[in-house]
């Protein structure tokens, strides 16, 4: 597998410019340049109306500089498996196709379209990036937001469902490569690209995305905020290749440090956890310790 | 002719800086750096560059010493927050008017 | 060489002939046979084409119309409720100036589930800024799924080539297979004005603003309003191409008519009857009954939906006594469509040049009812005495 990539060694061509519409402090912004230096210039990029259709510019400015399809919101992984279809008649299947899509795009309408390309083992890297609510649209709770967060309509209650594990769901196809990232981890981020993008089938990238307005943070947190989510072990950075299931990066660490920071750390870092109970939080502590109990276990 | 026709006719647009036009100008802070205290400028040699990495609006450069492209940083400070040895501090804008506004008067 | 086949082979022959190369299948009655009879030239080699079994029509036009925007020539079909399905993706295939063919097998919509003929499915996207074409026979459905590839990449807009479920789909008839030869002659490979590439890298279909703005190289782009504007006018001009498809494919294959109407029996007829697809031919035998009882009636089948052939219907139907139009569809709340759109151009055309024909509307045959040639000729019999309504009358029910 990839060694790891450190900042040094990460290469330095961008291809997005300067000046984008993203708000102040966008956790999109970091993973999404990352990403696409991991990428590379062969690619071609699909995208649902999303925080990032806006931060690829309107009409006709473009802030990235790869060849982009925009596309109906239900449809991104058909779309990607389109392009794919036309470039294996053109005998240039050397060029990456890389869909990235919002977490509302992904694991509400846009699953349906996705569960087919992954049946169908369509080659494409489908990378949701998992701000945890309908950002672009005003903060709107989706399939991903966690359980308790206020949004602009889950405004006094909280949302009350859980958070849905699209990861896993991605997991249950068989799929050569699924792994979970963090825009506080970019590293991480393009080492998972590099490792994933010469193998078969349609790879699943998850992506958490630390969100200033959505989540209630100065935006100069936001790296920490998104590293707070992973050292509580409330979010977990793994692989699943062909199967098996390996924590990785800053997760894997917590294996052998045997020490997650209190989960309510995280949440008293955002202003849309603010009416979770104790009894809530509480309980959420105690799911995060049993998942980790397994995790130090299988460790043994 | 071809593209150019294409484009006329659908939404079709070529890539360049500031779609969101001068986004500087939403700034309320601006980083400011110490380069007594940033790592690249004192061993003189490519390290760190932690600021640069995390920029999400990549105004920061990969040099000795790291600058900010002050037309689109928006201010949002992750730079002076992820700053190993804290070298950037966040300035209010305001000063920077003040001192703008007393250049010009000195001008004048 | 004469063939027979039925009108789903009819259409995947087309399609085979003029060398599509992706394809996006999703299995709808009565379409179910065109794309499975695709997949079998697909797996035995006698087609060179991607063909994806999609999860849904939705899909199945997204796959259409990136594909087609990376530069390969490309190809769908369905019918009623998956068309229904996919309509977010038809107006964006039109909006994005993508030359997809899309073969239509006419079927009624729900609810309440019909699997049978009538042609709501296919008038209800009359607006979305696609050409239409309507078929009469097997012939048609293979030229005119020929004579689309043609059209809708030299105007890049988008094609539905429609033909009655069942009616057409599943009977059998002879009809002549156009070589390939001949077909490579008419219909050269694609070659699009843009294809979407690392080469030459752009942003496609991102947000519009209500108003103009400079591009990166400081030039004023048009707009959202302009982008319409010229799908709009380039509809129109396409009543031009399509008779110079109609002229290219006389010239290489030695069979053609009118690109916009199909006549019988009108030059000396005081009553015309009108009607898309199959009906028209149906017609035909009343029409011959009748003329034989000395009523001078004739029949205008109208092959080009849209853009409307307005200035060549009005035309034929100047110094008409009266227009029957027979549609198994309507535009809900009002009238049959085709009947609004054909008084619509009579008005633009003929209005203060003398006497406008009256127009009849029947409406029949909807969710497949049995559409008895009987009735067909009493309900034209009693038009051509007189109008039998103002509002659609329709022929059939059994309330």
């Amino acid at each position: 597998m990839q060694a790891k990539t450190n900042i040094l060694s990460l290469p330095t061509q961008e291809f997005v410019h300067p000046g984008t519409r993203a708000c102040t402090g966008c956790g999109l912004a970091i993973a999404y340049r990352v990403g696409l230096k991991a990428l590379g210039k062969d690619t071609m990029l699909v995208v649902p109306p999303s925080c990032l259709t806006v931060l690829q510019g309107l009409f006709p400015v473009a802030s990235t500089k790869l060849p982009c399809l925009n596309v109906t919101f239900a449809s991104t992984a058909a779309a990607a498996t389109g392009i794919l279809a036309t470039l294996k008649t053109q005998g240039k299947e050397h060029i990456t196709v890389a869909a990235w899509a919002g977490d509302g795009g992904t694991s509400d309408i846009g699953l349906q379209a996705l569960s087919g390309a992954a049946e169908r083992g369509d080659n494409f890297i489908y990378f949701c990036y998992d701000n945890e609510g309908y950002m672009n649209t005003g903060v709107q709770r989706s399939g991903t937001t966690p359980i308790g967060a206020i949004t602009a309509n889950t405004p006094f209650k909280g949302k009350l469902q859980q958070k849905k594990d699209v990861p896993a769901i991605m997991a249950a196809h068989n799929l050569s490569y699924v792994a979970t990232c963090s825009a506080a981890y970019p590293l991480d981020l393009y080492d998972k690209i590099k490792n994933c993008v010469n193998l078969p089938g349609t790879k699943y990238i998850h992506i958490h995305i630390p969100c200033p307005p959505g989540w209630g943070y100065d935006p100069r947190y936001g790296i920490k905020i998104g590293r707070l989510a992973v050292e509580t072990g409330y979010y977990d950075l793994y692989e699943i290749i062909n199967g098996e299931f390996k924590l990785t990066a800053a997760s894997e660490k917590l294996v052998e440090k045997r020490k997650l920071v209190p989960v309510i750390e995280y949440f008293r870092a955002q202003s849309r956890f603010r009416i979770l109970t104790d009894m809530q939080i509480a309980d959420i502590q105690n799911q995060i310790d049993k998942k980790w109990a397994g995790y130090y276990k299988k460790d043994e | 002719m071809g593209t150019r026709n294409y484009r006329r006719k659908t939404s079709h647009s070529e890539n360049g800086p500031g779609d969101g036009g001068r986004t500087g100008s939403w700034r309320v802070e601006r980083p400011v750096l110490d380069q007594s205290l940033c790592i690249p400028c004192k061993r003189n040699k490519e390290a760190c560059f932690i600021c640069w990495l995390f920029c999400p609006e990549i105004v920061i450069s990969r040099t000795i010493p790291p600058k900010v492209d002050l037309e689109y940083c928006k201010g949002c400070g992750i730079c002076a927050e992820e700053c190993p040895t804290k070298a950037i501090t966040m300035v209010d804008e305001a000063k920077f008017s003040e001192e703008d506004t007393e250049k010009k008067k000195k001008k004048d | 060489m004469h063939i027979i086949e039925n009108g789903n082979v009819a259409a995947a022959l087309g399609v085979k002939l003029c060398r599509a190369n992706v394809i996006a299948a999703y299995p709808i009655t009565p379409q179910t046979p065109l794309t499975e009879r695709l997949s079998e030239y697909v797996e035995l080699g006698q087609m060179k084409a991607e063909y994806i079994p999609v999860e849904s029509e939705h899909s199945a036009l997204a796959v259409c119309i990136a594909a087609s925007s990376a530069g390969a020539r490309t190809f769908t079909a369905t019918s009623a409720n998956g068309l229904l399905y996919m309509h977010e993706q038809v107006q964006w295939a039109s909006g994005a100036r993508l030359p997809i063919v899309m073969c239509v097998v006419n079927r009624a919509v729900g609810a309440p589930w019909n699997v049978w003929n009538d042609q709501q499915d296919s008038i209800s996207q009359r607006d979305t800024g696609w050409i239409q074409i309507y078929c009469s026979d097997h012939q048609q459905i293979i030229d005119s799924v020929i004579k689309a590839f043609w059209l809708a990449e030299k105007v890049s807009i988008p094609i539905m080539v429609c033909y009655d479920g069942y009616i057409l789909s599943h009977t059998y008839m002879p009809f002549d297979l156009p070589e390939q030869e001949k077909v490579d002659a008419f219909l050269p490979p694609f070659k699009p004005d843009y294809a979407l590439s690392p080469d030459e890298p752009a942003n496609l279909n991102t947000v519009t603003l209500p108003d103009v703005r400079t591009d990166v190289k400081g030039e004023l782009a048009h707009g959202y309003m302009e982008i319409r504007y010229l799908l709009q006018e380039e509809l129109r001009t396409t009543l031009t191409a399509a008779a110079e498809a109609e002229k290219r494919f006389a010239g290489i294959f030695g069979r053609s008519g009118d690109p916009y109407i199909e006549p019988y029996r009108c030059d000396d007829a005081d009553y015309v009857a009108v009607g898309l697809g199959s009906i028209t031919y149906q017609l035909r035998v009343c029409v011959d009954l009748l003329r034989k009882e000395g009523i001078k009636v004739g029949i205008m089948g109208v092959r080009f939906y849209r853009p409307f052939p307005d200035a060549a219907i009005a035309n034929a139907l100047k110094g008409k006594k009266g227009v029957i139009v027979f549609e198994k569809a309507l535009s809900y709340g009002y009238e049959g469509a085709l009947a609004s759109d054909l008084k619509s151009a009579l008005y633009e055309h003929l209005a203060g040049a003398g006497t406008l024909p009256f127009v009849q509307n029947f409406i029949l045959g909807i969710g497949g009812r049995e559409i008895r040639t009987d009735d067909l000729t009493q309900a034209l019999r009693a038009a051509t005495k007189s109008r039998v309504s103002k509002e659609p009358t329709w022929i059939g029910l059994k309330l």
